[in-house]
């Protein structure tokens, strides 16, 4: 049996008193494209600097390829590249130098082949003369990326990499990233972009105050919250008492006069809904019906986990 | 933009993990050639200022000592100054190297670089000391090539010399790597260097034999390892020093190993590191 890209088992994280991860578990297999999901200070970040080793878990054991992060450290940061949330760089070194730097501490000593490979791809080739100081934070992120790539890992991990960047960048980003993927590299994304991770992911968990509240294949997440939003904008008379318990909120402020956001559970729900607003006298003077995203999903769930 | 992976090969990736153990020396090499590179970039600010700082320290000191005091018989004062402003040199420019170089990592945030590579705390500790300890010498070499034209200096034992210097900045290198990994901003790197590194190197003899203090002084003067490393060096040229020189060599050796110790174990720990 082959070991899972990343093995998390009851993993703890403390800061003090504050406990950033409760007892976390959750087994990432090889080739997955993984989203990692959960309001800011859900535990995310915590949960993927104990997988990177830049921190230490309290208690819980995590693997990457099958090598334990503390005692087998070497073969398992040699197995993950991480590209970190924070756009950091070297500013005494050009964008070739990050690289060559990058691949002698994995102990790759003539990498040029596979550097110039991934300056290519990533439209760095131009800036490879560069120092680092001078790029734009586009292209700071896309040497972040390459910095990932240069000792060619089986696992990538992406912190909130489209955080700030052009949708020009966004796109090329996934294109690669996918492209990856399709290769055989696993992906582990954390991103605020919900569209992104419903569009590129297989399997989501999602992180709430230090604990997993949901882990499952994107499309099955996505069924368990089947149904509709249904947006209408009514005249004529108020919104029938009977459809009072489908009303949703669609924001902190009070929506404007005569625009109704409700949920469906099912499209069959719509006839009633409909002939319900019609015996109440209530005229329909504008309708939109959207099925249910990822975003809905993820508000619904952390509001149901509260 | 346009980005087409189409050259990354898929047998490559789910490959298994090479087999590194013990030590990396191409992982070492790499991180102690990127320390060269960070101090060699600036060298202006690295290597020239320490050595013109070094040559003020000598004309003004040599000016108003040289005809006042004779510290060694037959030792002019410039000629006695100028291996202790050699060796302040080396120990300061040392400690300077791999404190500042860890503290900028930490504050921008680009010392996950090396954090997230299987790098080990022996070939951090490993690059990083022996970095230091070549702009040490740098600064040495240079502080010696701009003043040596001021005094006639004789060589006793140039074994002494080079193993005082390379002990010296070795020690020196490891407290700033261990006040780099302590330190959470510029300040209290600032404060370490101010209140430890510069007492203990003025007091160590750079400037005056310890031996004309009063007693009180002296005593304590022998409690700073400083003393040691400046006085063994000293005796490399002169072959005169206040304490034996093979006593000065324990001193400093043992100052190294202890030194050493503990910013393995803290690099080993992720003490500040990783958190």
């Amino acid at each position: 049996m082959t070991a899972p890209a990343i093995d998390v088992r009851s993993v703890v994280k403390r800061y003090g008193a504050f406990e950033a991860l409760r007892g976390v578990s959750l087994a990432i297999e090889q080739g997955e494209f993984f989203g990692l999901l959960g309001p800011n200070g859900a535990g995310k970040t915590s949960l993927i600097s104990i997988v990177a080793g830049l921190s230490r878990a309290t208690s819980g054991k995590v693997e990457v390829m099958g090598h334990d992060v503390v005692d087998d450290f070497r073969a398992a940061r040699h197995a993950l590249g991480v590209v970190p949330q924070e756009l950091v760089f070297d500013p005494f070194f050009t964008v070739r130098e990050t690289l060559e730097i990058s691949s002698g501490y994995y102990g790759i000593r003539r990498n040029d082949d596979w550097i110039d490979e991934i300056l290519e791809n990533l439209d760095l080739r131009s800036k490879a003369g560069e120092n680092m100081r001078a790029l734009s934070g586009g292209m700071k992120r896309r040497v972040l990326v390459a910095q990932a790539l240069v000792h060619r890992p089986p696992v990538i991990v992406l912190d909130e990499p489209t955080a700030g960047v052009d949708v020009e960048l966004r796109q090329g980003l996934w294109n690669f990233v996918r492209r990856l993927n399709r290769d055989g590299h696993t992906i582990v994304l954390t991103t605020h972009y919900l569209e992104e991770a419903e569009e590129l992911c297989g399997r989501i968990a999602m992180l709430k105050q230090g604990s997993i509240v949901a882990l499952d294949r994107t499309e099955s997440l996505l069924h368990r919250y089947a149904g509709a939003r249904l947006q209408l904008r009514l005249s004529g008379a108020p919104l029938p008492a009977a459809l009072a318990s489908l009303r949703i909120a669609e924001g902190p402020a009070p929506a404007p006069a005569g625009i109704e956001t409700l949920r469906i559970d099912r499209y069959a729900d719509l006839e009633s809904v409909l002939a319900t607003l019609r015996e109440a006298g209530c005229t329909i003077d504008e309708m939109d019906l959207q099925r249910t995203d990822l975003e809905e999903v993820f508000v619904r769930l952390m509001k149901e986990t509260r | 933009m346009e980005l087409d992976p189409s050259d990354v090969p898929g047998e490559r990736a789910g490959a298994a993990s090479p087999a590194v153990a013990g030590f990396s020396w191409q992982g070492f090499y790499t991180l102690f050639r990127k320390e060269l590179l960070r101090f060699y970039k600036v060298g202006f600010q690295t290597i020239a200022a320490p050595v013109l700082t070094s040559l003020l320290y000598l004309l003004i000191f040599s000016h108003v000592l040289e005809e006042r005091v004779e510290v060694y018989r037959d030792v002019r004062y410039t000629a006695f100054l100028l291996p202790g402003l050699v060796m302040m040199s080396v120990l300061q420019n040392s400690f300077a190297n791999s404190s500042s170089s860890l503290i900028q990592s930490k504050i921008t945030g680009n010392v996950v670089f090396v954090l997230l590579t299987p790098l080990s705390h022996r070939e951090m500790y490993a690059a990083a000391v022996l970095a230091a300890v070549l702009r040490g010498l740098m600064v040495g070499a240079g502080v010696f090539l701009v003043t040596a034209w001021f005094a006639r200096l004789s060589f006793h034992s140039p074994a002494w010399i080079l193993l005082f210097a390379v002990l010296g900045s070795a020690i020196l290198g490891t407290m700033g790597l261990i006040a780099g990994i302590w330190a959470e901003k510029f300040d209290q790197i600032a404060a370490f260097q101010n209140f430890i590194v510069m007492p203990a190197t003025f007091l160590s003899g750079v400037f005056y034999s310890v031996k004309s203090l009063p007693p009180f002084w002296q005593t304590l003067s022998h409690l700073n390892p400083f003393f040691y490393m400046v006085d063994g060096f000293r005796y490399g040229f002169f072959g005169v020093s206040d304490i034996a020189p093979g006593i000065s060599f324990v001193v400093v050796a043992a100052t190294l190993a202890v030194a050493s110790a503990v910013a393995l174990r803290l690099l080993a720990s992720g003490y500040r590191l990783r958190l």
